[in-house]
């Protein structure tokens, strides 16, 4: 998370030239389930990647981001029941998160710490509730059925059919790609730096003249918006959506990914995604209970790893505290 | 008219296994200023530990109360000791994301261990049996209940507010760098306080077992709940917790009674508000 250099050091521009290079060439020299599998792992990197734009970059940890992505998928399996139109079907689903976001984020962004991760919790259960109990709407828990992978198409001039497997995933691949271009680039900008600099001292911001809870509320609503695209990408792949994603439950998977990637770095949830489903792939293989693996790990991972993956922290506080009085004092320095 | 009476006993009894549950989160947020996100799973712990206790080893069941009593206590000890303890200086954006490590482990060790069937032990027969009350019969068992939440109320109030170690413990919540200097072992207030929150969890976990499912997935139902009512009743608010048990228990009962469907919806939103309106909570000047 250090103010990163301008230009990336030509052996990092080429380990993603070759990375960007093996995604595009992967359905041509890997089978079914590889490639379902780097859609899997490209969603949930489009989702933590917003989710880490609020934790890693604004200092907000949100447990509600399950809400945004189930209004992203919900949204787009809706239009694309009615319209089978896929540009439309997920423009749709990322226009209703953000909007969804937006508004919840200006109750949210009220609060900070541990206020603003209950208050984002108490949202998000809202949306799994309205997804759960509003059975004309949304289907209830049988969720909703038959969502077509709808053509690409602009009316009268052009219709790509993306009903092949392969096809969809180069629409999951370049919207993601570009979703992770959008975010390199926000965080260099000046309204990225503005909100690291939130994070460091939300007061000193304050004093310097910076409008603290506006740019909250755009980085809530930038989450949001990710949290949309990585949900609405979801319909069309799975030709289903139910009530279980916009459980608390599904807000811990960004949480996961971000936590084994590394919050400090702008590349830790993509990393992060990568290993959550590696992982869990490989853990599932020899048994059926991976959460526990992955509970060790989560705690392995905080107690073990102050200096690496809790550098931001650490270098705000300069040392690890052990002892229970300093955490007093340690609330009033932030 | 006696069915609503009725109904609002049957919230009673729902409530007090929100109480147990709730107290537990409310002092170890009141003292070591931590959101338990695994307090559910101790729950869970609770429940399954009297479970066997009672079910499979065929222990009387105050006995099998009391064992897993004593067990949910250890591993609370050793959560607090070994793990969480070492991490009360950094950002709560961490010590959360440690507890809610713990979830996964404590779920899934319990799917392990005990399968993920439900299973429902038989009532002890000496807590059998229903009483008519409101021209209707009521469960012992629920009376049972009742007169355990309200026992535990006593027994907290009284220890908090007539004991030296209440005193001691109110003095840590209220400035721990305070206490430590005028020498009381804060580390050690903050075990027994994390270990006397692991045990009221557990003991709302081993008194549902003859009445409620026993099931994996009853955790994370509590700790959902349980969040509400110490948002409602206010964070480290110990008196509000018990009121707002109350009101969200014989809430739900009429709940389930009146308007089922929107019952979930209305519980986040009033949490929601209370955050919004008054995060200190209703409870709370």
């Amino acid at each position: 998370m250090s103010p990163a250099p301008d230009r990336l050091s030509p052996q990092i521009t080429t380990l993603i030239v070759l990375l960007v290079v093996a995604l595009f060439l992967l359905p041509w020299v890997a089978g079914r389930y590889p490639v379902y599998l780097a859609m899997q792992i490209l969603i949930l990197a489009v989702f933590s990647l917003g989710f880490n734009l609020l934790l890693g970059y604004t200092g907000l940890l949100s447990f509600g981001q399950a809400g945004f992505f189930a209004v992203g998928a919900y949204a787009c399996a809706k239009i694309l029941l009615a319209v089978p139109n896929l540009i439309l079907g997920i423009a749709g689903g990322v226009a209703c998160a953000g909007v969804a976001a937006l508004l919840l984020g200006i109750l949210s962004v009220r609060h900070t710490r541990i206020y603003f991760a209950m208050l984002t919790l108490a949202f998000g259960m809202m949306i799994y509730s309205i997804a759960w109990k509003w059975r004309d709407f949304t289907g209830g828990d049988d969720g909703l059925v038959g969502i077509p992978r709808a053509p690409l198409e602009i009316p009268g001039i052009v219709s790509v059919s993306v009903a092949a497997m392969d096809r969809y995933y180069y629409v999951v691949l370049v919207l993601s790609l570009l979703a992770i271009l959008a975010m390199y680039r926000l965080i260099r900008s000046p309204l990225g730096l503005t909100l690291q600099a939130i994070r460091e001292s939300d007061t000193r911001a304050e004093f310097a003249g910076v409008p603290v809870r506006k740019y909250r509320l755009i980085a809530f609503t930038v989450a949001g918006l990710y949290a949309g695209l990585a949900g609405a990408l979801l319909p069309p792949l799975e030709n289903t959506v139910t009530p279980p994603i916009a459980h608390w439950s599904t807000s811990a998977e960004p949480v996961l990914a971000t936590l084994l990637g590394g919050v400090h770095s702008f590349a830790g949830p993509i990393v992060g995604a990568f290993l959550f489903f590696v992982i869990k792939d490989v853990i599932v293989r020899f048994t059926e209970y991976w959460l526990i693996w992955f509970g060790i790990i989560v705690v392995a991972l905080v107690i073990g790893f102050p200096g690496g993956v809790m550098s931001i922290f650490a270098r705000r506080h300069r040392r690890v505290v052990q002892h229970p009085d300093d955490a007093d004092h340690m609330h009033k320095v932030q | 008219m006696e069915n609503i009476a009725f109904q609002g006993l049957i919230g009673l009894s729902l409530a007090m296994y929100l109480w147990l549950i709730s107290a537990g989160l409310t002092i170890i947020f009141g003292v070591l200023g931590i959101v338990n996100f695994a307090h559910g799973s101790l729950f869970m712990v609770g429940a399954y530990l009297a479970y066997t206790c009672y079910g499979p080893m065929g222990l009387p069941f105050p006995v099998a109360i009391l064992l897993s009593l004593l067990g949910t206590g250890l591993l609370g000890f050793v959560m607090e000791r070994g793990f969480l303890s070492r991490i009360y200086g950094i950002d709560e954006a961490y010590q959360l994301l440690l507890t809610f490590g713990f979830i996964l482990i404590l779920d899934d060790a319990v799917k392990m261990i005990w399968g993920g069937v439900f299973k429902i032990p038989p009532i002890p027969a000496f807590l059998d049996g229903a009483v008519p009350v409101f021209g209707r019969f009521f469960p012992v068992y629920n009376l049972f209940v009742i007169a355990v939440g309200l026992l535990v109320a006593v027994v907290l109030w009284l220890v908090f507010e007539k004991t030296w170690w209440g005193r001691i413990v109110r003095a840590t919540a209220a400035d721990r760098e305070m206490a430590g200097a005028i020498g009381v072992n804060v580390p050690r207030v903050f075990s027994g306080v994390f270990v006397v929150g692991a045990m009221l969890a557990a003991l709302g976990g081993a008194i549902g077992i003859p009445v409620r499912v026993v099931a994996p997935g009853i955790g994370a139902a509590m700790i959902i709940q349980a969040f509400i009512i110490t948002v409602i009743g206010g964070l480290g608010n110990l008196k509000g917790a018990f009121v707002s048990s109350l009101i969200v228990g014989i809430l739900s009962a009429y709940g389930t009674l009146f308007f089922p469907v929107f019952e979930l919806f209305f519980i986040f939103v009033i949490m929601a508000v209370v955050l919004l309106v008054r995060p200190q909570g209703l409870f709370t000047r």
